[in-house]
């Protein structure tokens, strides 16, 4: 005797573990089977129920699907209604079982019984194929034409599936839908207006074009709408139908965009819902929310306008907080075409990114990053900066980001550039994208007025403890650069003084040099801003040089090599502040392009790697002994700022790849004039390394080579 | 469009899922379990839209259990509110003071009721009137195909 539906439920939970749970699917499930094998048509239906209830709990059920086309098959309507069930809960487009179902829908969608009809129009309507919908759109068109209106406005809703499938039949619906929303129900002209919705949607202009004739038709019903007295079917919170209203404003916004006769056949209306409705109910929100989206959306007139933006502010100072969400929503969208007249709600807006409410707070955050201005700049980026300390930490990396954008955009001057930006990576210096350190360096290379100031400021944030990673890299940059200037005199108005000597920004770079990190890219930068600082800091020099030497045996390969490199400098007294000097200031139109120019590279640079050898570029020439002359062809500037800042940690490549005139460049200098371009000596198994200074040049293997086998002894 | 709606209990039970666009069985679990952690972490007074990927997340919690839908972008947010609270008082009508208990049991007429008033991830009937006809009719069927 089969177990009745009711009983499995009850048995399910009635369990207290999941094990017996599963014991009792299990055995159901086997009895289940059992009865299919069996071909027990008697209680196929309620089987099949069963299942429905099992594979709602989330156990596997795939051997019921064969019954559920069965039961379609089957001629009784309660068969057909538990197979659809199953139909459209067990199975979806893709299984090939789908197809065999499709004669008996053909059959359904004739039937004479409305019911019967209509269980084959939804089950279509939620799962056809494109195979299916092909086969059965003439039955479905058929039906849009249907004496029972309980038919038609499946019909026009299970058309949507259909065109979904099949966009190329989308026009031969045309027909239809302007029929129907001619029809007095107002189910079928709900899914009329959701059908040339999604028509307009599909076929683009020409469709918007062919319906637009239909515009008086839209604002008559919308007038009938409006102005009908209560209608106990319809009526909800004292409005006719919102639903439909909804759906027709937004329609109306479809075809209207664009086309000034058609706005024009519906300002009336539109002025009228904006006027009469109450905003006191959801369901009247609703209906504002949507004309306010037409009015925005189609040619309004100015006073029109006025009204709507008028209705959003009112939103945005309801204490319903879905109210708030929307009207929010709404304004990001009415932004772009009247700045003024949401730059009117500011201070509201301004205070709805503090909100309890995530949603509430991304959609204002958004809408202020729309409202910033060069003139409100200062005010909001300080707000923003505010809500960057308490917001959640999912919110970090977006806002961090896009407070740059906007500072980099919209700064008034460069002083408080530069500021708002150490600010920013003082807080959040984690999420921080490279290319906005990249970009302030090349801001402050080109302000030598306020590189002292932004020296003095970085090394008083580099002191705090744990300095965040961004600014870590601009401050070792600017440190390497300018820090002679940390000695200077001069402070600029309500400035700190910083209390700086040779040695404690010598103290400080050990330190920082001591940390422990996991990338070594700021271990290496931190070793060219010392080397520098060894020709602006002439006494520390030999302090410098002891510290560099204690990085000749780290275990990092790219450590490694820049300390050999560097204490190899410290040989050629000579040539050493020359190799050290200045940075030109970075050319701030070529970060771009520069970027661009590594991407399409695949993230390799083959080109002189370093900040040094292309500052020093004409160089070689007056030293070479050998009279030499390299071509003193300065690396492409687009590189240049790039790779000087040596921010983006590139993986390295392969010193082969390096272009003959910087090979010669370098081997000019530190390789005294022999620079036969040999084949590589064989560094064993290690990949060659990016130098810090150029792409070494063969004949400089050699004088690496110690360092690699400092490198292998210490693995030993 | 409407691309799910679900039914889930205060104890992150689902008591109805419906799909209208294409999930796989492993983005369904998926996105059960992220629509559940993701309502019944929220507290009472916030707003009932959700950002939640592609699409929206649009809930309301009624007693012990959370009606979720996911919608377009663009879909107007407080008429799919007011659609939830349609299909609500329908299924009231229907059970009289409807409660979870009622839809543990005949989960599958909740599911009849929801394709009267949806279709394809559209709304079908304004009309609680209509759809509380239509849906008695079909079982009044189904009682004379049982006793004749």
């Amino acid at each position: 005797m089969s177990l009745r539906l009711r009983e499995l439920i009850r048995s399910v939970r009635s369990c207290k573990t999941a094990a017996e749970e599963r014991a009792v699917i299990a055995k159901e499930c086997a009895t289940i089977r059992t009865a299919f094998k069996e071909n027990d048509v008697q209680y196929r239906h309620r089987n099949v129920a069963k299942l429905l209830f099992i594979h709602m709990l989330g156990y596997p059920t795939h051997f019921g699907q064969m019954e559920c086309l069965k039961l379609i098959a089957a001629t009784t309507f309660p068969e057909k209604r538990i197979g659809y069930l199953g139909l459209m809960l067990m199975l979806d487009e893709r299984q090939e079982v789908l197809m065999l179902v499709t004669n008996s829908l053909k059959n359904d969608l004739c039937h004479k019984n409305q019911y019967i009809a209509g269980l084959a129009l939804c089950a279509l309507g939620n799962i056809a194929s494109a195979e299916m919908a092909r086969d059965l759109a003439p039955e479905v068109e058929k039906l849009m034409s249907n004496s029972h209106a309980y038919v038609r406005k499946k019909a026009a809703l299970c058309t949507i599936r259909i065109m979904k499938k099949v966009p190329e039949l989308t026009e031969t619906f045309y027909e239809a839908a302007s029929r129907l929303i001619r029809d007095r129900h107002h189910g079928v002209l709900v899914g009329a207006m959701q059908l040339i919705l999604d028509i307009c949607l599909t076929n683009g202009p020409s469709a918007i074009a062919e319906f637009r004739s239909k515009v008086p038709d839209l604002v008559r019903i919308m007038k009938s709408l409006v102005l009908s007295g209560f209608t106990p079917d319809h009526d909800i919170g004292g409005l006719t139908d919102p639903f439909l209203q909804v759906k027709t404003l937004r329609l109306l916004r479809i075809l209207g965009q664009g086309d000034a006769t058609a706005s024009d056949q519906m300002s009336d209306i539109l002025a009228q819902v904006a006027t009469n409705v109450e905003g006191n109910k959801n369901a009247g929100n609703a209906v504002l929310y949507e004309c306010v989206q037409t009015i925005m959306g189609v040619e309004s007139i100015g006073g029109l306008r006025v009204l709507a933006i008028n209705i959003l502010g009112r939103f945005l100072s309801n204490r319903d907080n879905n109210i708030r969400y929307v009207a929010l929503n709404m304004l990001a969208k009415v932004v772009a075409v009247d700045t003024q007249a949401v730059q009117r709600h500011r201070s509201t807006i301004v205070d709805c990114v503090k909100d309890s409410d995530v949603s509430i707070r991304r959609r204002a955050l958004d809408l202020v990053y729309a409202l910033v201005n060069a003139s409100n700049i200062t005010t909001l980026t300080k707000e923003l900066l505010e809500y960057l300390m308490v917001s959640d930490v999912e919110f970090k990396p977006d806002l961090t980001n896009k407070i740059c954008a906007l500072v980099q955009r919209f700064a008034p001057d460069k002083r408080w550039h530069i500021d708002t930006l150490i600010q920013v990576m003082d807080q959040a210096g984690g999420y921080v994208k490279d290319e906005q350190s990249r970009a302030l360096i090349v801001l402050i290379s080109n302000a030598p007025e306020l590189q002292p100031y932004t020296v003095r400021r970085l090394y008083s944030v580099l002191t705090q403890s744990h300095p965040q990673r961004a600014l870590l890299i601009v401050g070792v940059w600017c440190l390497g650069e300018y820090g002679d200037m940390l000695l200077l005199d001069g402070l600029l108005e309500d400035e700190e003084p910083v209390a700086a000597t040779e040695a404690s920004v010598v103290r400080l770079l050990e330190t920082l040099l001591k940390e422990p990190m996991e990338e070594t890219l700021i271990k290496e930068m931190l070793l060219t801003c010392t080397v520098k600082l060894s020709s602006r800091f002439p006494n520390s020099s030999p302090q410098i040089k002891a510290i560099l030497e204690q990085y000749q045996g780290s275990i990092s390969l790219e450590v490694q090599q820049r300390a050999c490199e560097y204490s190899r400098l410290f040989v050629h007294e000579a040539i050493r502040p020359a190799l050290l000097e200045n940075m030109p200031p970075l050319n701030e139109d070529l970060t771009a392009s520069g970027r661009a120019n590594i991407s399409m590279e695949g993230g390799s640079v083959d080109a002189p790697e370093s900040p040094v050898a292309a500052a020093t570029s004409p160089i070689p020439a007056a030293i070479s002994p050998s009279g030499q002359v390299p071509p003193t062809q300065p690396a492409s500037p687009q590189l240049v700022d790039l790779l000087d800042m040596n921010v983006v940690d590139e993986p390295a490549a392969p010193a082969m790849n390096a272009p003959a005139p910087a090979v010669d460049l370098l081997a000019d200098l530190l390789g005294d004039g022999v620079a036969p371009p040999a084949p590589m000596p064989a560094a064993g198994t290690y990949p060659p390394p990016t130098s810090p200074l150029s792409a070494p040049s063969p004949a400089d293997w050699t004088d690496i080579s110690p360092a690699l086998h400092v490198h292998s002894s210490a693995l030993d | 469009m409407i691309h799910f709606v679900l039914l889930i209990s205060r104890q992150g039970k689902v008591r109805l899922a419906k799909w209208y666009t294409q999930y796989t069985v492993k983005e369904r679990t998926k996105t059960i379990k992220q629509v559940t952690g993701a309502v019944l972490s929220r507290g009472p007074k916030l707003c009932n839209f959700l950002e939640f990927g592609e699409t929206k997340l649009i809930y309301k919690r009624y007693a012990s259990l959370y009606f979720c839908v996911g919608v377009d972008q663009e879909d107007n947010e407080l008429a799919t509110l007011e659609t939830v609270h349609h299909f609500v008082e329908i299924l009231d009508r229907y059970f009289g003071n409807v409660c979870e208990l009622d839809l543990i049991f005949n989960f599958h007429k909740a599911y009849y009721i929801l394709d009267e008033v949806l279709l394809g991830g559209h709304l079908q009937e304004t009309s609680k009137r209509a759809i509380h006809h239509v849906v008695t009719e079909q079982d009044a069927l189904v009682e004379n195909a049982k006793n004749g």
